[in-house]
């Protein structure tokens, strides 16, 4: 589904990321793993070019989108985000947060997009919030709010940046649990994360990034229990 | 007995037998009364708002268009310059350098006396050179907002597949515009003040009559007392506009 050759990555002259392939299949759950710093955010914000790769080829659905030429706004409609500040827009009630964008790309109507909002909204439990505004929300409310509004355009799939890190302990599981329903679901999902658990729980697949590589990516059971490189065994041990 | 009685009795009399109270009066009756001179301030009033409205107007649509040029050469993505946005660009900066490193009355002068200065419409050449000067200003008050924004509110906006100017319309600027209003609202009194410096290239405002008053009356204090509290009258009611404005725009923040 998405395939990411030779993809490297630099601010000036740190690079970020070096060189890397991957290829994320439909239906995975793939987990990235690694310390701060470790390029794996640069990862996940190149897949959809919020970040511009400096050299490499990403392709999605058979589209090159970092072909200048390639309408990264349309490929954009397919790929869902969530942020780790969950970036809701605090000028509009949450009806309208979720609405916007389906409505603005002509993927629906008005009345298609409130549906779907509604409809939404009372699969993660927060129906009569509709009409708040984001600075009425907890942090937990909002985040499952952003991962409502990336699926209100039915994307194939959704990109997760550290979505539980900004939470209280208390919200976590909260955001975690909607997550977890969307992966049942059969959503294709790159979660970058430090929770251990989901990764464990949830992921098909597990990569480990440090210093710009992907230094090891094995089945979460495997890669817990048997980490092989000396780095991942190092970060391991001290995390969990 | 009627003010008018008032000042003819007391006006008869040698200035320095006169109370305090009494010299007073008869120099505010010659500095607003005498001759329906008061109508004059209002005629001055009446230029200085119609300056300051269309100084306000072009000054927001110079800023906006400067402000809009500078941001989206700024937020360009790298390997993606283009050279006619740099172009336009470079022109903004040197405009925007040029009018706030310069003092408004030197532009005022070189506007009045140079450019025009054959005009007799000195009055709308002056709201000319204050649209211009005010422009650079706020293209920098809109700028600063537009980049104090999170960048995320950016990022989302893109993220969900909408283009760079829908992001803008319905996410950035209306942010933007919220956070700028106190600063866009002291510019705006700070331009509403400026129209009072109009008269030195004779566009008539209401210094222009107090001074023209002054001429006749050798008494300055209370035709500039008497501009002063137009000016303080004009700046309370544009504050209180502004705050209502402000309030109103304050919806989404509450909790």
């Amino acid at each position: 589904m998405i395939d990411v050759k030779n993809l490297s990555k630099s601010f000036g002259n740190h690079l970020v990321l070096d060189n890397l392939n991957q290829h994320i299949y439909p239906g995975e759950k793939v987990v990235v793993l690694g310390p701060s710093g470790s390029g794996k955010s640069t990862f996940l914000r190149c897949l959809n070019l919020l970040e511009t790769p400096t050299s490499g080829i990403i392709t999605f659905d058979g589209t090159d989108i970092t072909d200048p030429k390639c309408d990264i706004d349309q490929v954009r409609q397919h790929m869902g985000m969530v942020f780790q500040h969950f970036n809701l827009f605090p000028n509009m009630t949450i009806r309208k947060n979720i609405t916007l964008a389906p409505v603005r790309t002509k993927r629906m109507s008005q009345q298609e997009a409130d549906d779907t909002a509604t409809q939404l909204l009372r699969r993660v439990g927060l129906e009569e919030k509709a009409d708040a505004y984001p600075a009425q929300l907890s942090g937990g409310q909002k985040q499952r709010i952003a991962i409502v509004r990336a699926l209100a355009m039915r994307p194939k799939v959704m990109l997760f940046d550290e979505p539980t890190s900004a939470l209280d302990p208390e919200m976590v599981g909260e955001v975690l649990d909607v997550m977890k329903q969307l992966a049942d679901d059969g959503m294709t999902m790159v979660v970058v994360t430090h929770e251990m658990g989901f990764a464990r729980e949830v992921g098909s697949r597990v990569l480990f990034m440090d210093g710009g590589h992907i230094l090891e990516e094995n089945k979460p059971q495997e890669f817990f229990a048997n980490p092989k490189h000396p780095r991942t065994i190092e970060f391991l041990s001290k995390v969990l | 007995m009627g003010i008018d009685q008032l000042y003819e009795a007391w006006s008869a009399i040698p200035a320095g037998d006169l109370t305090f109270w009494q010299d007073a009066y008869v120099k505010f009756y010659n500095a607003w009364f005498y001759q329906d001179r008061w109508m004059t301030y209002f005629k001055g009033l009446g230029t200085t708002i119609q300056v300051t409205v269309i100084a306000l107007i072009l000054g927001v649509v110079l800023g906006l268009l400067v402000a809009t040029v500078c941001t989206a050469h700024d937020q360009q993505r790298r390997g993606h310059r283009n050279p006619l946005l740099g172009l336009a660009n470079l022109i903004c900066r040197i405009y925007v350098t040029v009018i706030r490193g310069t003092p408004m009355m030197v532009q005022l002068m070189i506007m009045g006396y140079v450019v025009f200065a054959s005009s007799r419409e000195k009055t709308m050449v002056a709201a000319l050179a204050l649209g211009i000067n005010s422009g650079a200003y706020v293209a920098e008050i809109i700028r600063g907002g537009l980049m104090n924004l999170d960048p995320g509110q950016m990022e989302a906006g893109r993220s969900l597949g909408l283009g760079y100017v829908d992001t803008m319309r319905f996410i950035v600027i209306p942010q933007a515009f919220k956070a700028i209003l106190p600063a866009l609202g002291n510019e705006f009194i700070v331009l509403l003040k400026d129209t009072s410096l109009i008269s030195v290239v004779a566009g008539k405002e209401i210094v222009y009559f107090a001074q023209a008053i002054i001429t006749k009356t050798y008494e300055p204090m209370y035709p500039y007392l008497i501009t002063a509290a137009m000016y303080l009258v004009l700046v309370l009611i544009f504050s209180w506009l502004q705050g209502k404005l402000e309030r109103r725009l304050r919806q989404s923040d509450r909790r």
